[in-house]
């Protein structure tokens, strides 16, 4: 080994395929409903189909005649099962309002597809068949569905609560400081959006498999979920069943996106039901069920007003929010706004801020997080403001946000709202993608078609982003009124033949963690990711975990891994100088293997140490057997990631179809551990940002009946809708944790939409338009452009 | 009712119900769960097989309507242990995150390249439309694909 001194080339940063992907493309990956248990209750939910009502009567009897069918409950009958409601982790607020929320309904409904009842058979489809024959009464109560009606309290979605008002939060540093700025300046723009609510629609619905060992006590719950962790805990709750007699394990799970990140009434209903039957139980979700009984993303009101100087500079922020919460709070319902609510200042350097939200209820599905939760909606208010500043100003879009960033030299930064911005450089970003758009030949195209009045106008959309992610310093979290932790886990081990283990508490569903944790690892140790098994989504083999979501798994999970890791060395170290008879700090380690400094012949591979670790037949005194180390990492910040993106449209003005022409993206998410990956984690994000913008609603009629329950009415984007992306990345690292990395799972879709709505904006500036709502279908734009078109 | 059918090259009769689906039979009668199930109005393309080499959305048809015919899943493309080039490029050009629209957007795939071995990336767009992912945001698919293109 002696004759390869040079440096070790790093496994950090290569372009590895993922070690995920051979079962997957085979068809050998088992997601949940594809476990087979014999003996297994199929569950069919009954859903309500009036958004607001008290049920007159429930009767399930009818199901017990159809052939498979096993048994059949409405909430009433297991009203005294329930140890506790379903949770809602986030209570933001000390005086925070909060309806009483029951797996199954017993006396009213509070949306379309509230569940009242469940029917229990051999098979799906005697279960489906069952469902089917079970009565209901209801009798109907007023429904309420615009936000702004919800806000006037004109119908109450849940009359205990004598408001649909769920509580008041405000971010006010200096409201003096802002409205003098407010009075002094010389520009002064405001813009009202509509962040409407979107289906999360992850390609595998949701899906739980309980199994029970009746004499034994024990339950293994298999569920499509990001947090097997955290529902362990909950399910503990909300069932009296003892956390001690709980697994959870995630297998493949196909998707998430936030929608994932919940405890939800099937999950607890299919634990009660096996304690009940004392038979393995599995309930499946059909698509048209996730539409309405998943929760939705997004779903606020958003005003924002910028007071700027002379040319342009931003002074002050004031924001107003009003966010719909549906019918209930789910696990962080009603944290979503506030997870934007730092943010409405974006990359710029604003001197006075102030953010008000009221969060409301409505008879509508509870939204919850969904990719970005709260920052593409902050991130989106700003980033059109400074658009409409631009205009007022009479600046190019990219010019008014350089006149603003926050410069390389002012981090670590202090905003204004309370964060400190771990690092960042602004302006490199938006000069790359400007010059990977080739922005000037753009905007000379633009004003040749303009000249020649041609047909298809082309609109050129810029949006420069930052996010918090890396959720969270626990201390934080506290101070948010967060009811749990941001730390994350890791244990490593050294196994005896020299092979490594880690074991981690995120939970992956997409995001390809075997791979880079083992990368992280084998990095370290200076051995192949290869001789790397990562292990997660079990509680039984990952007791720790606060599992997946909030762009949190690099920054907070990676770095645990990489602590534990350099843990381990450390401890192989005194073993391998024990052995080699030298003092610790005289020994080099590099390559998976200890050598001593200046006569590296003395040396000592990891797996020999590992060995010896294991036998245990001559250590160190006082020194544990096994090489072995863990780490809770709580990180001292969150992380920052930034980025500009330019997209570019082509707008039929005879239709108002819009068509991308084409989208770049340069995101700094700091050090990248596999830029492979990164950049799926960036075309995906875009993706959902796009989808946002151009053609995504969940629609509601004025009765609460969701109008896009299915995919046939609900347009999540095809390949045919979409271009090639044109990526690209600065590298600003973190100092806030070892590895610098910062986080990539939420940054496309940030920001994504703010970029395409500028862009459509922008081709119609020409016939006036200074806002368009999301989406913006064929038919929004060519109303537009026909308003615009009238003298 | 009875039902015969020849399944990744294997001869298969089974006594099945007459609305069952051959998306459930596949995955609950002869226990191929690599098809998997994303919507339920035969939108999103999960299910994709191959029915005597056309590509089906086998939510879409009864099980008994697959009588007498040649269907191949994603069990069957890869062979002794070694991938297909359609799942190589897949992996190669990270095609895939979560991979649950993965055996149905292969399927796809294979069916195209079946019909146009030579496609523009517009032609792959449009062929696909039929599959939805929702992860990948279909640049790595579509690279994918076209990087499989026989030479």
């Amino acid at each position: 080994m002696t004759a390869t001194e040079a440096p070790r080339k790093g496994v950090l940063g290569q372009r590895l395929v993922r070690r995920e992907d051979p079962e997957l493309l085979t068809g050998e990956a088992r997601f949940v409903a594809d476990l087979k248990v014999s003996g297994t209750l199929h569950l069919a939910l009954v859903r309500s189909p009036m958004a607001h009502a008290r049920l007159a009567s429930v009767d399930v009897s009818p199901a017990l005649e159809v052939p498979g069918v096993v048994a059949a409950y409405s909430g009433a009958d297991l009203e005294g099962e329930w140890a506790g409601p379903l949770p809602c982790a986030w209570p933001v607020t000390d005086d925070m309002r909060q309806p009483a929320h029951l797996p199954l309904a017993a006396r009213e409904v509070c949306y379309v597809g509230d569940a009242v009842a469940v029917v229990v058979a051999e098979s799906e489809y005697a279960a489906r068949d069952g469902a089917e024959a079970v009565l209901v009464d209801y009798d109907p109560l007023p429904v309420v569905v615009d936000l702004e009606e919800a806000a006037a309290d004109r119908a109450l979605a849940h009359e205990e609560l004598g408001t649909n008002t769920s509580y008041v939060w405000e971010l006010k540093p200096d409201e003096a400081a802002v409205e003098a700025a407010f009075a002094s300046a010389a520009h002064v723009v405001s813009g009202r959006y509509v962040q409407q609510r979107l289906i999360p629609s992850a390609m595998e619905p949701r899906g739980v498999l309980v199994v029970p060992q009746p004499f034994g006590g024990e339950f293994t719950v298999y569920s499509a979920t990001q947090i097997p962790h955290i529902l362990k805990v909950m399910l503990a709750v909300t069932t009296g069943i003892s956390e001690t007699s709980l697994r959870v394990i995630a297998p493949s799970v196909g998707g998430g996106f936030g929608s994932k990140l919940n405890v939800y009434a099937e999950e607890v209903l299919a634990l009660t039901l096996a304690r009940m039957l004392k038979r393995p139980v599995r309930w499946i979700e059909t698509r048209s069920e996730a539409t309405q009984a998943t929760i939705q993303g997004r779903g606020q009101i958003q005003e924002i007003e910028l007071a700027a100087d002379e040319r342009g500079r931003i002074q002050a922020v004031r924001v107003r929010l009003l966010a719909d919460m549906g019918a209930y709070l789910q696990l962080v319902t009603p944290g979503v706004p506030l997870l934007g609510a730092f943010l409405y200042s974006g990359v710029y350097d604003v001197p006075a801020y102030s953010l008000s939200c009221r969060s409301v209820f409505t008879n509508l599905t509870p939204t919850d997080a969904y990719r970005g939760a709260g920052r593409p909606e902050a991130t989106y208010a700003i980033e059109r403001a400074v658009d409409l500043l631009a205009r007022r100003v009479g600046v190019d879009p990219a010019e008014i946000r350089r006149r603003n960033y926050i410069r390389p030299e002012q981090f670590p930064y202090s905003s204004v709202a309370g964060l400190v911005y771990d690092s960042g450089a602004y302006e490199a970003a938006l000069d790359k993608a400007l010059q990977l758009a080739g922005y000037e030949e753009l905007r000379a195209e633009q004003a040749r078609r303009r000249e020649a009045g041609e047909r298809h106008q082309l609109g050129i959309g810029v949006s420069s982003y930052m996010e918090m992610c890396g959720l969270a310093p626990s201390r934080v979290l506290a101070s948010l009124n967060y009811s749990a932790g941001g730390w994350e886990a890791a244990t490593v081990r050294i196994l005896p033949t020299g092979k490594v283990q880690v074991v981690t508490g995120t939970a992956p569903h997409g995001q390809g963690h075997e791979t880079s944790w083992s990368m992280i690892a084998a990095d370290r140790l200076g051995i192949s990711p290869d001789d790397v098994e990562v292990l997660h989504s079990d509680t039984a083999i990952a007791p720790y975990g606060l599992d997946t979501y909030g762009s949190r798994s690099l920054s907070v999970g990676g770095v645990a891994v990489a602590i534990a890791t350099d843990r381990v060395i450390d401890k192989a170290r005194q073993i391998a100088a024990h052995q080699l008879e030298i003092a610790p700090e005289d020994l080099d380690y590099g390559g998976g293997e200890f050598r001593a400094k200046g006569s590296p012949e003395r040396s000592m591979a990891l797996g020999a140490v590992a060995f010896e670790a294991f036998t245990a037949h001559d250590l160190p005194e006082g020194l544990e057997p096994n090489l072995e180390a863990s780490s809770h990492f709580d990180p001292p910040n969150f992380t920052f990631p930034f980025g500009t993106h330019v997209c570019v449209v082509e707008i039929d003005t005879e239709t108002g179809g819009v068509g991308l022409a084409s989208y770049v993206a340069v995101d700094d998410c700091g050090n990248q551990v596999n830029p492979l990956i990164v950049e799926g984690q960036v075309h995906g994000g875009i993706t959902q940002g796009i989808a946002q913008a151009l053609f995504e609603k969940a629609s509601y009629d004025d009765q609460g009946n969701l109008l896009t329950s299915t995919f046939m009415d609900y347009l999540v984007p095809a390949a045919s809708e979409l271009p090639s992306f044109v990526t690209g990345s600065t590298v600003t690292p973190s100092p806030t944790n070892v590895l610098g990395v910062k986080g990539v799972g939420e940054a496309g879709t940030i920001g994504s939409a703010p970029a395409v709505i500028n862009a459509v904006v922008d081709a119609l500036s020409t016939y006036g338009v200074e806002d368009i709502e999301m989406p913006a279908t064929p038919e929004r734009v060519w109303r537009a452009i026909e308003q615009g078109r009238r003298p | 009712m009875r039902v015969s059918l020849t399944v990744n090259g294997k001869d298969r009769a089974d006594e099945v119900e007459p609305r069952l689906l051959l998306v459930h039979y596949l995955r609950d009668v002869l226990g191929l769960t690599g098809t998997n199930i994303g919507c339920d109005t035969s939108s999103c393309g999960a299910c994709t097989v191959l029915v005597d080499g056309e590509s089906v959305k086998s939510c879409t048809m009864l099980a008994v309507q697959a009588e007498g015919t040649e269907v191949s899943t994603i069990e069957g493309l890869a062979s002794d242990g070694v991938l297909h080039p359609l799942q190589e490029a897949f992996r190669e050009h990270h095609g895939l995150q979560c991979g649950y629209c993965t055996p149905g957007m292969v399927m796809a795939a294979s069916s195209l390249l079946a019909e146009h071995p030579h496609p523009s990336e517009a032609e792959v767009r449009v062929g696909l439309e039929g599959n939805l992912c929702r992860c990948t945001g279909y640049h790595n698919i579509v690279k994918a694909v076209l990087s499989a293109v026989a030479p």
